[in-house]
């Protein structure tokens, strides 16, 4: 294929209207460039894909052959990875002197009062109204997250009679309604009209993703088409900056002024892409999307079910990535904890090779790792089987969309009322997630007891050297450590009284 | 019953209706001041540099790197501002400051062809800086007497006296932090200068007559040379009352430099690091109850943490000293009141101006003074209640103050207050690690502006000769409906369908010398402004269809567009453009401006003392909360809210004040957490949390499962606008009930009679802690006192 370069043949798909999209630099984001064109209902409430003002639809392989309209943050967005794309905006969701359903639903229920974060609601909540299959989940279901409804007399209501799980609007922000005509206006939605033509277009395939070349002055953005491409070009620039779905690249961008002499994006390389399960091991690509993981995997790794609700939100979720979150290095992102517990190892490439590495050797210290230079993480790799008992178990101030101030999980093989084997990821309470080594050591062995239980969890609670920060205090950490397994004890037991 | 509060039967206000600009929304059509910008062609764009000292001299500053950058078109400095290098009301806030006052203070101002060039030009301006002592915490502030403005006291009969003489005596401190506004839009404003050289500033702000003045006085200019308008904001919450004045002013500026647009916005870091926020306050207190629970003296002292500038702080803590009674009759009561002076962002007004600091002291003292007294907490609550005929300690008598008990009583039946308090005794007595609670708090809040000056509106309603009707009026629009409720008066004094009005954007040279659109007094005083002139209209074209109809003029009849002559059921009946065109023909003015000031308000502040709000507006809500025994993580589980909204103009848009102002005064107690560099590092003073990754506000996860919001019925308030009450404010006080639900629920994890203190906000970790007191004190018990835990 033809590499597509700065000369002005990089275009992107608009509200059924192809358009040319070079604006002449290699950092401009795609909200930039939308509001620069005319295009101005996509707002900038954050720039950091926090807030959702920004959110538009982007039409995405559905894994079946057909499109999913995917709510994403423009904001984040590099207008160069959109390349060949097809995006529709608030203003692309209505036809002339005809709203859209959501927009019918959201202005006659009370939905906007400034109006400021709606179009970005707009989006998101059509993605969801669009979403197959959605009609016929009907049940009220709860996410581990939310602990259930502990009387049983009530589902815990964040799923809609028509199936709009409200999830789908965890990464937008109102700060004038108090959500719930919002959240009326979501679950009155019916399905698509038969002649709805962004309906229809979930029957063709998506674009397939182009390789791209855009070079600026402030820099250079490549989308490589495979995996050789990509590790020839980072040997060759060692220090350019891999991006999946720019959810932590664009923060930078957009926050802390950062620019790159080379981008290189590898969300689209088929061999990053796979969500394989087999009979050793679960693999995940790294550059699958929280999401589409989620939506495979199906519950089959019930530790990852029980942590995607509670990473981030749907609009991140929707293109922030394994290889990602781990690549980054942070020491609160929400995928070590639960890979960690789950013994995973990291597939890692070259232009020399592949190797593989255990996760609990890969993070070195505070935001470092033992990537080389010129090297990029490929797949996770889940052993199997898996643990008979897990669980996530995540501290923030708020439940949708907030970052974790401690992040544990764990998972343990119970058999004839004896642990035999415990692991326990930890986020939060060091320069790295790590492993609570000693806190499995005062599980294993030891019969499923609370008084194991409280023995460990005093163990457990002296983990990590947690940090008093805005988040929590340092004390409140070790509390919650603690206090987790405690938690983690106290709801298994319910759960099998509940059963038998 | 004043004409004004009298409603026809069959109009436009009392109906749902959506949000005039609501499809505009949904669609993305609406236009917010920098969408504006979007579309202007050869717009600058302004970026500050901002000072990484909490306190210092500006010692030097070099701007001849920045004007190296490509891109970069001038950098502004103090040494271009041809008028008065001050951006606020009372001399203390310069423009372009020789002294950095607070950690990220705008030094001077970079113009740039993009964003990309003003950014980088910022960044090359070289400042030298000599670093000064700082005062960052109200506690160093109260060390170190650091005060600004006028202390305040609120006083009646004789507090220490009662203190001395009441059986039961309580003392505490209760702290308490700001709430950042974040508006979904930041400040924003795009500044014009035409061939005559007017200054035209698009400008998110809800005070653009006050925009006006600051422009034109930063400008050197008067004020006809100078025009504001503003089409609507993203969100303004009191963030937008006196903050946007020097950013458009910035604007201004750089476009009268240049004779090119400029624009500045603010991005988030930049708006939460430079902008003013709800004031944090330090409480001290002791109050004394008798034997059975009424409250019979208080003595306080407030000190409100004003930032580097005095702002609107003087007025906000008069508020606050209005508001520490909220519902209550307390008899003797001594009430000190201060500003403190920080090297923080100079704090301002936020929705309820002070009251809800107030009332946050004494809810704070009835929730942990309930257990101490052995009463419930509800029960405390209700049985010192205002009745008929009681005073507010300065002066103004409660009228309706019987509302509260009506609106108490409903509560609890709708809300199945004693059902539901024994369902959760039940559960939880189930539920070792996870218990629930019921709170009922009220609210009582004084409508109108403290500065009785501030009381009155002007609008300007015009009739064309095809009977269509476009008003404008001095308030703005920031998402509290107040627009639609304007089009509907207009409608219903025109006797007009609702569609038959259009209204057009604020401008200061449509209406000028307004008010800002704060104090929830928007529709009271605008809405009389329209009323006003359509009344004035309305008597013109009644004489005109007198004429053609062949009755009197006070016999014509004015609805659904039709005209009518009383006693005339046969005659033809006039359409109401029919009239208007008619009216032209004979040389009538189909257009008025219209004038309101609220009658009856007094108010000498020297002495506190006074009638300053035309009326109280109530409310009472009942929170269930459950809380995790082992994190302190927490869910609202099910709201109920009665209000009284006067007749309401606009049920869905009021439902939606009230609803939105609860969940925003949910976040300020539980969630809102502003943290600020209080070391002696490099970064004190800085703002820690000044990003929405760092500052939550609630989201879907925080808004109740179960919300129910009644309008009190029957509840007309003569001698306002069609017998409505405002709505803006109010509600957000209703939020209490979470905080104090929590603080049951906290307890109910030790064992009962014992005070629980709730840190605020009352994160998961401030909720833990509580309950873990809570435990440890029934522990302590039970080793103590076995019979007492019997009992």
């Amino acid at each position: 294929m033809e590499p597509r370069s700065a000369t002005g043949n990089l275009s992107v798909t608009v509200n059924g209207k192809l358009r040319d999209i070079f604006d002449g630099r290699a950092h401009t984001t795609a909200l930039e460039w939308l509001r620069g064109s005319g295009l101005s209902g996509a707002k900038e409430g954050c720039a950091e894909g926090e807030c959702g003002a920004c959110a538009i639809m982007l039409a995405q392989a559905d894994g079946s052959g057909g499109t999913a309209w995917t709510a994403v943050n423009s904001c984040l967005l590099p207008l160069a990875a959109l390349d060949g794309q097809e995006i529709v905006t608030s203003e692309g969701l209505a036809t002339p002197g005809t709203l859209h359903p959501v927009q019918v639903e959201l202005a006659e229920r009370g939905g906007s009062q400034c109006g400021y974060c709606t179009p970005g609601f707009a989006c998101s909540m059509a993605a969801e109204f669009y979403r197959r299959g959605r009609g016929t989940e009907s049940t009220p279901v709860g996410h581990p997250a939310d602990g259930g409804d502990l009387d049983g007399t009530e589902g815990c209501g964040e799923r809609g009679p028509n199936g709009f799980d409200l999830h789908a609007l965890s990464g937008n922000l109102c700060r004038c309604t108090g959500y719930r005509p919002i959240r009326d206006a979501a679950y009155a939605l019916g399905e698509p009209d038969p002649g709805d033509a962004l309906a229809a277009r979930r029957d063709r395939p998506s674009a397939s993703p182009l390789t791209t070349v855009v070079t600026a002055p402030d820099g250079t953005f490549i989308r490589p088409a495979t995996l050789a491409g990509a590790v020839g070009l980072l040997a060759e620039h060692p220090d350019a900056v891999l991006v999946a779905g720019s959810t932590d690249w664009g923060v930078d961008v957009n926050l802390r002024g950062r620019r790159s002499p080379v981008v290189i994006a590898i969300d689209a390389l088929p061999e990053l892409r796979g969500v394989d399960v087999g009979a050793e091991f679960v693999q995940i690509g790294a550059a699958v999307t929280l999401s589409e993981a989620e939506r495979v995997l199906a519950g089959r790794v019930p530790l990852l079910a029980g942590m995607f609700p509670q990473f981030a939100s749907r609009l991140i979720r929707n293109r922030a990535t394994f290889g990602g979150n781990l690549g980054t290095g942070s020491p609160i992102g929400d995928t070590p904890p639960a890979l960690l517990a789950l013994d995973a190892r990291l597939v890692l490439a070259s232009s020399s090779g592949q190797r593989e590495v255990a996760l609990e050797e890969y993070f070195t210290g505070y935001r470092t790792t033992v990537l080389r230079p010129g090297e990029l993480i490929m797949a996770v790799r889940i052993p199997l089987p898996l643990a008979t008992l897990s669980v996530f178990h995540k501290i923030s101030k708020r439940r949708f969309d907030d970052i974790s101030s401690v992040a544990v999980a764990f998972a343990i093989d119970v058999q004839n009322g004896v642990v035999r084997r415990a692991r326990v990821g930890l986020g939060g309470v060091a320069a790295t997630p790590l492993r609570a080594h000693d806190t499995e050591r005062a599980l294993t062995g030891q019969p499923w007891t609370s008084e194991t239980a409280a023995d460990a969890a005093r163990v457990l609670g002296t983990e990590g050297t947690p940090m008093d920060d805005h988040r929590a205090s340092a004390r409140y950490r070790s509390a919650m450590l603690e206090q987790a397994l405690l938690k983690f004890y106290s709801d298994v037991t319910l759960d099998q009284e509940a059963v038998s | 019953m004043s004409t004004l509060s009298s409603r026809p039967a069959e109009s436009a206000v009392g109906r749902s209706v959506a949000h005039e600009s609501a499809a505009q929304h949904a669609t993305g059509k609406a236009l917010y001041t920098d969408d504006l910008a979007a579309h202007t062609v050869g717009v600058l764009t302004a970026w500050p540099v901002q000072a990484g000292h909490a306190h210092a001299s500006i010692t030097g500053l070099r701007t001849d790197k920045a004007l190296l950058v490509p891109g970069v078109v001038r950098v502004l400095t103090a040494a271009d501002v041809p008028g008065v290098n001050d951006a606020g009301i009372k001399s203390d806030e310069p423009l372009f400051p020789s002294e950095v006052m607070f950690f990220g203070h705008a030094v001077c101002w970079v113009l740039g062809e993009s964003t990309e060039a003003a950014r980088l030009g910022a960044a090359a301006v070289e400042v030298d800086y000599a670093p000064l002592p700082s005062i960052v915490t109200v506690q160093e502030a109260i060390r170190a007497e650091s005060f600004q403005g006028m202390a305040r006291t609120v006083q009646r009969g004789d507090a220490g006296a009662a203190l001395t003489t009441a059986p039961r005596v309580f003392e505490g401190v209760t702290e308490f932090g700001g709430q950042e506004h974040f508006y979904l839009e930041t400040q924003a404003s795009l500044a014009q200068i035409d061939d005559a050289g007017q200054v035209f500033v698009q400008c998110s702000t809800q005070h653009p007559s006050e925009t006006q003045e600051i422009v034109a006085h930063v400008l050197g200019l008067s004020s006809n040379a100078v025009t504001v308008q503003n089409l609507r904001m993203g969100g303004a919450f009191g963030g937008k009352e006196m903050q946007p004045h020097g950013f458009a002013a910035v604007a201004a500026l750089g476009a009268l430099l240049t004779g090119r647009p400029v624009r500045l916005r603010l991005n988030r870091t930049q708006d939460m690091t430079m902008t003013g926020k709800r004031h944090p306050f330090h409480a001290s207190w002791r109050v004394g109850f008798s034997e059975d629970g009424r409250v019979l003296g208080l003595q306080a002292t407030l000190t409100a943490d004003g930032g580097w500038s005095l702002d609107l702080s003087e007025p906000v803590l008069g508020r606050a000293l209005c508001h520490i009674d909220n519902a209550y009759w307390i008899p003797d009561i001594e009430v000190h009141g201060r500003v403190a002076k920080t090297n923080k962002t100079s704090q301002t007004a936020f929705r309820g101006f002070g009251g809800p600091q107030g009332m946050f002291v004494i809810e704070d003292i009835l929730g942990r003074c309930a257990p101490a007294l052995g009463l419930a907490a509800a029960q405390l609550r209700q049985q010192n209640f205002y009745t008929p005929g009681q005073s507010t300690p300065y002066g103004q008598p409660v009228r309706h103050a019987e509302r509260l008990g009506t609106v108490w009583d409903q509560l609890s039946t709708t809300s199945e207050f004693e059902t539901r308090t024994s369902q959760i005794a039940l559960f939880n007595a189930a539920h070792p690690h996870v218990k629930r609670a019921l709170a009922m708090t009220p609210v009582k809040f004084g409508i109108s502006f403290n500065f009785a000056a501030f009381n009155q509106a002007g609008a300007l309603v015009h009739v064309y000769k095809d009977g269509s009707v476009l008003i404008n009026h001095g308030g703005t629009e920031m998402g509290q409906g107040l627009h639609t409720k304007m089009l509907q008066v207009a409608a219903t004094a025109l006797g007009l369908p609702l569609d038959a009005v259009r209204l057009a954007p604020t401008r200061t040279d449509k209406v000028p010398n307004t008010s800002a659109t704060a104090a929830s007094s928007g529709t009271d005083l605008n809405g009389g402004a329209i009323r006003n002139a359509c009344d004035q209209i309305l008597s013109r074209m009644a004489d005109v269809a007198a004429g053609l109809l062949g009755v009197n003029a006070a016999d014509v009849r004015f609805a659904q567009g039709q005209v009518t002559g009383l006693g005339k059921p046969n005659a033809a009946i006039l359409s109401f453009g029919e009239v208007a065109g008619a009216a032209y023909l004979q040389r009538v003015q189909l257009w008025a401006a219209g004038f309101y000031r609220t009658a009856g308000l007094h108010w000498d502040p020297e002495r506190m003392q006074g009638e300053p709000f035309k009326y109280f507006a109530y409310g009472a809500a009942a929170t269930e909360v459950e809380v995790d025994g082992f994190t302190g993580a927490y869910t609202i589980r099910r709201v109920d809210i009665v209000h009284d909204v006067g007749d309401s103009l606009s049920p869905l848009i009021d439902i939606g004040q009230i609803e939105g102002g609860f969940v925003q005064g949910a976040g300020w107690l539980t969630l809102e957490d502003l943290r600020w560099d209080e070391s002696d590092g490099p970064g004190r003073g800085r703002l820690l949390t000044q990003s929405a990754s760092t500052y939550k506000l609630p989201s879907f996860s925080e808004m109740p499962q179960i919300f129910n919001v009644t309008l009190l019925e029957r509840a007309t308030e003569d001698g306002v606008i069609y017998g409505s009450k405002a709505v803006g404010e109010p509600p957000f006080m209703l939020s209490f009930s979470v905080r104090e639900a929590l603080r049951q629920a906290a307890a109910s994890f030790g064992a009962p009679g014992h005070s629980v203190e709730l840190a605020s906000p009352a994160t998961p970790e401030a909720v833990y802690w509580a309950l873990t007191r809570a435990r440890q004190d029934a522990e302590r018990d039970v080793t103590l006192s076995p019979a007492l835990a019997d009992a």
